[in-house]
């Protein structure tokens, strides 16, 4: 196949990074409101009827949403096997425990109302509540620790070695990444709630929201301010081949600069982050006054703005090392080949509006707001 | 056996896939099966079939739910434990998994929400295709998942690439059109069917030894054995074993399966029984039907098949030319673009059977130093433990026999016989509800442990797949998965049990709705009123 000659490799290697955010960003965007709402489910729902409603309002999607979790880790797994090896090895119990929180989530939604016990409700209430509160920590966690640089290197042959601890990951940075992200994506649901339920649980959302919302702004600018002063920013030392083999051992690379640095490189790239404040901002300023649905798209926005002011200012590095900073993965090193890019394009280029379009439909048909009434109607049916 | 990483890597992921492989076959048959008594529905107006729609849709949803739940755990396990085999085969093993998220897991798993929750939502063609892409999308998502697993079973559309040191995809239509995967596929759906067809039909049967929900249950059986019987048959027929002459493993694993020490002249026979004795290389106490094995086997009386100390022989001569290719490997990765050219060329040459040379490191670090003796360990290392295979196969294909017998005699019985089932028959039904997933486990077992000592067939030896990791954290997440998917398991079954116990719930408006309306013509049909419940 010549085909595939068609876009150029460093070109394909830029669309799959562009891609990989989407997948994320589309994540946050979509899973990430079921994740606030399991977060907030056990303090803006105190009767079983209210809690009835918050999980009914995620009820019907939370499986497609979760799609973009498992389609993330698919493209990181096609599109950057090294990346795929070296950080869900080395994150090992991390990611144990956010497998448990998505394995318990969706059994949580589908069996808690089947039986009436209060007990067996509550507990997967608890089950909800964790799901939800703790794959969110983690994940800014492990956005903190990217940025800082991860303990590994690998081997001529290319074998990833961890050389940190699961203990290693809790350092102050990352924790207060993991704040950030945390409060986030409940700000998120809460703008959640806000559009699709009423009364008291819509006042209760709204309270948690405007605390949350306003905890996520000021920890995004501290953790900026931190990343900015303290914490080392990673470089390429020479100018690498763009299309070369994607071998991570090819390239020399610095430790000790500024991540700033990007900054004035591409300062267009400030965009970013003013994105994720202003979006912050506004969905804040909704929760406590403003309208539902531009609410929720103000929270989108802010979400977008923080996930790509992450990977913007780090490019061209994915998943730099902090021990042996040679071993990096950058964008052009760290690739599947070629061909493999360009088929997983294509694969995109048909699918990824068909799933667009099918999505928003499904949504469409669920607009409107869940009520107790509904609930207690629909007993049968609903979860 | 020692506790070490690669044993437990194994472990885990045996463990966790034997489980998952628990929900797959149901959520593959259930969902075929609950869209075709739908589009009855839709088509006829009849309540009964919204009701068997709506009842088997609730089993089919508790099922579903731990089958995506524990399909996480399969596709994060290849990074977590199986960190060089990413790396590796990333490049070409990656890209399946991927599409199968791009465009059939994505497809059922934003349909599944809307038909449960869509019953009033939507009208009833609507409900009906999303009911239909909740199935196609199921379908799909195992096409995509068995061509990743069949090119591990026999890699084609791949080359080495020693600048990157993996493997790297070279045609995407080869990979997708592996005959092995293509093979797997059509066996592992039509399993998939007969399990649904024999849980719709042992349920129902329990229902009719009761004497309950009658109507829904004769129904169910009529659907359930005409769709089983035929996949039933598609197991059979298009079976597994038309890819076992595809490659040297397979081969390997055929020989295995069917202990089969020595090549024997065409058409081979076939062991029905034996006692496989893996030191001794021979199989005691062996019952033998001629020919059976060579038309299986290979579609023809003429061709061979080859017996395990043949293959040993030759993977023997690989691992030697392995030794070749490693050799120019290693100065590759010291003089980089500055090789020479004839290193390139004896590296080209050889590079086929570069991971025979792997299969080495468990001996010695560097291949290169390796005796004779070694290289003799290595190649014998490449014939599996035939008596699981033996035995896993034997009570694979058994079953699959008897499912033919029951799906079929149900078939005659309600076609032909006005649905007058016998009581033993019905509690045969009951009693047979597990064997399918046995069948299925057992599959697994002759595909996948038949798969060793690769993880890909000939390329990447399993003890080299694992990531740096230490023993104590896999126990851990052993550890955590056993107590965990326990849990689950029985919640589950607690579930499943009270849903099938508590029954269909009867949808009395729309059931009253009907009987107005046909009211005239059942009354003169039998001359009085209807004798059925509000069911009907």
């Amino acid at each position: 196949m010549i085909l595939h000659d068609l876009i150029s490799y460093d070109l394909l290697r830029v669309i799959w990074w562009v891609l990989l955010g989407v997948l994320l960003i589309g994540f946050a965007m979509t899973d990430g409101f079921d994740m606030g709402t399991g977060a907030l489910l056990p303090f803006v729902a105190k009767t079983d009827t209210e809690r009835r409603v918050v999980i009914n309002t995620v009820g019907p999607v939370w499986e497609g949403n979760q799609v973009w979790f498992i389609l993330g880790g698919g493209a990181i797994f096609a599109a950057w096997p090294p990346l795929y090896a070296v950080s869900f090895s080395g994150f090992y119990l991390a990611m144990f425990i956010v497998l448990a929180a998505f394995i318990v989530r969706p059994v949580a939604f589908k069996y808690r109302s089947k039986r009436p016990s209060p007990a067996w409700r509550s507990a997967w209430d608890w089950a909800l509540f964790a799901g939800g509160a703790v794959p969110a920590l983690i994940f800014g966690v492990a956005v903190g620790n990217v940025l800082r640089g991860v303990p590994f290197h690998l081997t001529p042959s290319l074998m990833p070695i961890y050389e940190g601890s699961f203990w290693g990951l809790l350092n102050p940075f990352a924790l207060l990444t993991g704040v950030v992200s945390l409060s986030m994506l409940i700000m998120h649901g809460a703008a959640w709630l806000n559009l699709k339920t009423e009364g008291r649980i819509q006042s209760r959302a709204r309270r948690f929201g405007t605390t949350a919302g306003a905890v996520a702004i000021i920890g995004y600018a501290v953790a900026g301010a931190w990343m900015a002063l303290m914490v080392d920013g990673y470089a390429l030392v020479n100018a690498v081949a763009v299309d070369g083999p994607s071998n991570p051992l090819l390239s020399e690379v610095s430790k000790g600069g500024s991540w700033m640095a990007s900054y004035s490189a591409r300062p267009w790239i400030i965009a970013a982050p003013i994105m994720g404040f202003a979006g912050m901002l506004m969905a804040l300023r909704g929760l406590t006054s403003g309208g539902e649905a531009t609410t929720l798209l103000w929270s989108k926005l802010g979400i977008l703005g923080v996930v790509s002011s992450v990977g913007l200012t780090m490019f061209p590095f994915i998943l730099p090392s902090s021990t042996e900073p040679n071993s990096s993965l950058t964008v052009w090193d760290a690739s599947s080949s070629h061909l493999t890019l360009f088929v997983m394009l294509v694969a995109t280029v048909i699918f990824m509006p068909l799933i667009l379009m099918y999505t928003s439909w499904v949504y469409s048909v669920l607009w409107g707001k869940v009520t107790e009434d509904d609930v207690n109607a629909n007993g049968e049916t609903l979860y | 056996m020692e506790l070490d990483v690669v044993e437990l890597s194994r472990l885990q992921f045996a463990m966790t896939a034997l489980y998952h492989f628990l929900f797959v076959p149901l959520t593959l048959g259930l969902s075929i099966l609950v869209a075709i008594m739908e589009t009855v529905w839709v088509m006829t107006g009849r309540p009964i079939w919204r009701q068997m729609t709506k009842f088997w849709g609730t089993l089919f949803g508790i099922n579903f739910v731990l089958g995506v739940a524990t399909g996480i755990t399969m596709e994060f396990q290849f990074g977590m434990n199986w960190a060089y085999y990413s790396h590796y085969v990333g490049d070409v093993f990656g890209a399946p998994l991927a599409i199968e998220g791009l465009m059939a897991f994505f497809l059922e798993a934003t349909f599944v929400g809307l038909f449960f929750f869509g019953w009033d939502k939507l009208s009833r063609v609507k409900h009906l295709m999303v009911a239909w892409l909740v199935a196609i999308g199921s379908n799909f998502s195992a096409l995509w998942i068995l061509i990743a697993n069949g090119w591990m079973q026999h890699p084609v559309g791949a080359e080495f690439n020693p600048m990157t040191m993996r493997m790297e995809m070279t045609s995407f239509f080869e990979v997708v059109f592996n005959e092995v995967a293509q093979a797997k596929f059509v066996h592992t759906v039509s399993a998939g069917y007969v399990t649904a067809a024999m849980f719709v039909l042992g349920v129902s049967a329990w229902y009719l030894l009761q004497g309950r929900h009658v109507e829904l249950a004769r129904r169910s059986i009529t659907v359930a054995s005409s769709f089983g019987l035929a996949a039933a048959l598609s197991v059979v027929v298009l079976g597994d074993e038309s890819g076992y002459d595809a490659g040297q493993n397979q081969k390997m694993k055929l020989a295995a399966i069917e202990a089969m020490w020595e090549t024997e002249p065409a058409p081979a026979s076939f062991t029905l029984f034996g006692l496989p004795d893996q030191e001794a290389r021979e199989t005691h106490y062996a019952v033998h039907i001629p020919y059976v094995m060579g038309l299986i086997g290979t579609r023809s009386l003429t061709e061979e098949i080859p017996g395990i100390a043949e293959l040993v022989e030759k993977n023997e001569e690989n691992v030697r030319s392995g030794l070749i290719a490693y050799d120019a490997l290693m100065t590759i990765q010291e003089q980089q673009a500055n090789t020479p050219a004839d290193v390139m060329e004896t590296f080209e040459a050889h590079s086929d059977d570069l991971g025979y040379a792997f299969l080495l490191k468990r001996y010695l670090d560097d291949p290169r130093q390796a005796t004779d003796e070694q290289i003799k360990m290595a190649a014998n290392d490449t014939v599996p433990h035939v008596w699981p295979m033996f035995w896993s196969f034997r009570i694979m294909v058994g079953l699959g026999m008897s499912f033919i017998v029951v799906l079929g005699y149900f078939f005659v019985t309600a076609s032909f016989n006005g649905m007058r089932f016998p009581r033993w028959a019905l509690r045969i039904a009951v009693a047979m509800i597990p064997a399918p997933w046995i069948a299925a486990e057992m599959g697994w077992i002759v595909a996948e442990y038949g798969r060793q000592p690769w993880t890909v067939d000939g390329i990447l030896p399993t003890a080299l797949s694992v990531s740096h990791l230490s023993v104590t954290q896999l126990l851990l997440t052993i550890a955590g998965f056993a107590i965990f998917y326990t849990v689950l398991f029985i919640v589950e079954m607690g579930l499943m049990i009270k849903y099938i116990k508590k029954g269909p719930t009867q949808d009395v408006s729309v059931t009253d709705q009907w009987m107005a309306k046909h009211e005239h013509r059942l009354r003169t049909h039998d001359g009085n009123i209807p004798e059925f419940g509000p069911a009907e």
